[in-house]
């Protein structure tokens, strides 16, 4: 479902000394769908920069980057946006939102974006949200003043709402207290089942062990610190 | 699938000076497109060109029309081209006092988009100017007042309703939250991205704010000096810009 070819990326900071730094390096990865692989690696070693690679937030310095066949970093952006909408998922640590936009629009609203009748969109965010345990009463209020943990399951509902083929996950159980984690763990388990391929950072240990098939050191992609490559 | 706009090698000097130089690109239905850099880089002159308001000296503007598919807009003869902008088209100024007029009433500029294109029941025109005025979030008993007596957001508000009446496909925005207050502008931008969705309507915005295209637009041209030196998706410019200019751009916003 997702596959990396000999990945790199180096960047490079114009206006800092012309600085190059180079974070990933002959990157191979292949993720099939129904598998959830963890990246671990220690921070600054570029489990994220792999992450924003995979999702066409980051360009890729060389090499390919397939989601279900289609290669990202060659696509135009269209045709990633429609990657984003149909195809890929991906749950960050921070909820970024419309400001004014009530929570319940906010999680249907990539249901409705693939065109999805309103009131069908609506019923499953509402499932979701009482799922997470998010109380009814906050459903018509945007989002953006909730509590940290709050804002997270709104976050996930959100990344669930569409039943993503893959899915990246960014500490989807960060701040989260033993008994959303674990709703959220049988919500990753579930997709799982369904045939999601989950590609994720999980930093809780005890998480990583009830969900993913296999870990991923990234530091086996880190070039030398100390070797100089221009 | 064919391109709604299609742009071929555009420039335009002003003299020996480059206004804009060397633009090419497409446009798909229901894209947004944000233009952005410096003031002088050339952004309001392309924006111009393209809706012609201003003659390039070189290059196309292909925009593919309802009935004869393909058709270089440059070349079209004046009265059609007027009629595309009557129609097809929108354009949103920066300042609402350029695409309003101050003395008469709210309704009556809503309604005299609709009457350009031959609509001549009045029981009509009023309705679907209060329904619009309705829409972009202006009380509709202000219908009959002039948009003199409104406040700057509520001006760019009615001039939104102004443009977006015909049913346009496509909408040139000239810094459409450029002097507005924060709290104005996110109310703006929630009721622009709202109405884009709604409409499927394809967008070009011109402005030095990045956090307007970030909501906006699908995707992004960085313009220094005349010339386009980057674009792409628009996330990706903004969190991994490759080039120097854009680097500097995006490292000088103020975090608030």
């Amino acid at each position: 479902m997702i596959q990396l070819r000999s990945v790199s990326k180096k960047f490079k900071l114009f206006n800092q000394q012309n600085a190059i730094i180079s974070v990933i390096e002959n990157a191979n990865l292949n993720i099939s769908p129904g598998e959830c692989v963890a990246l671990v690696g220690a921070s600054g070693s570029g489990k994220s920069t792999l992450m924003r690679m995979i999702y066409g937030n980051y360009l890729a310095t060389s090499g390919s980057i397939l989601v279900d066949g289609i290669d990202l970093t060659k696509a135009e952006p269209r045709e990633i946006l429609e990657v984003r909408k149909r195809k890929l998922g991906y749950v960050s640590q921070f909820l970024r939102v419309v400001p004014r936009v009530p929570t319940l629009k906010v999680v249907a609203e990539p249901l409705l974006s693939i065109g999805k009748p309103e009131t069908e969109s609506l019923e499953i965010a509402e499932e979701l949200l009482e799922e997470l345990n998010i109380p009814k009463k906050l459903w018509q209020l945007s989002p953006t003043t909730f509590s940290g943990g709050e804002q997270q399951r709104v976050n996930i509902a959100r990344g669930f709402a569409y039943e993503f083929p893959a899915l990246l996950l960014d500490e989807p159980t960060a701040s989260l207290d033993k008994e959303n984690r674990d709703i959220v763990i049988s919500l990753i388990n579930r997709a799982k089942n369904k045939g999601t391929a989950i590609v994720g950072i999980f930093h809780d240990q005890q998480a990583r062990e009830l969900i993913c098939d296999r870990q991923i050191d990234v530091k086996k992609f880190t070039p030398d610190i100390n070797g100089s490559d221009a | 699938m064919t391109p709604l706009l299609k742009v071929e090698n555009l420039k335009k000097n002003y003299g020996t000076q480059i206004g804009c130089s060397g633009i090419s690109f497409n446009l798909h239905p229901g894209e947004v497109m944000g233009i952005v850099g410096e003031s002088g880089s050339g952004k309001s002159t392309l924006l111009n060109c393209l809706a012609g308001h201003l003659q390039p000296d070189e290059g196309s503007v292909f925009y593919n029309t309802k009935t004869d598919g393909l058709v270089d807009t440059i070349l079209m003869n004046e009265p059609d081209r007027r009629m595309l902008g009557r129609t097809d088209w929108a354009f949103v100024h920066q300042n609402p006092r350029d695409g309003l007029r101050m003395s008469i009433s709210a309704g009556g500029n809503v309604g005299e988009r609709l009457m350009a294109v031959g609509e001549r029941h009045y029981g009509h025109i009023r309705e679907n100017a209060l329904s619009w005025i309705d829409q972009v979030e202006i009380s509709t008993d202000r219908i009959d007042d002039r948009p003199s007596t409104f406040s700057g957001g509520m001006q760019q508000r009615l001039q939104i309703a102004r443009n977006l009446v015909t049913g346009p496909r496509l909408v040139f925005m000239d810094e459409p939250t450029g002097g507005l207050d924060v709290s104005v502008q996110a109310r703006l931008l929630d009721l622009l991205r709202s109405l884009v969705i709604k409409m499927n309507l394809s967008a070009i915005i011109v402005t030095h704010d990045l956090a307007v295209v970030r909501l906006l637009a699908d995707r992004l041209m960085v313009m220094k000096s005349g010339h386009v030196i980057e674009s792409g998706l628009t996330d990706q410019v903004l969190d991994d810009p490759q080039h120097a200019y854009t680097q500097l751009l995006v490292s000088s916003v103020l975090q608030v």
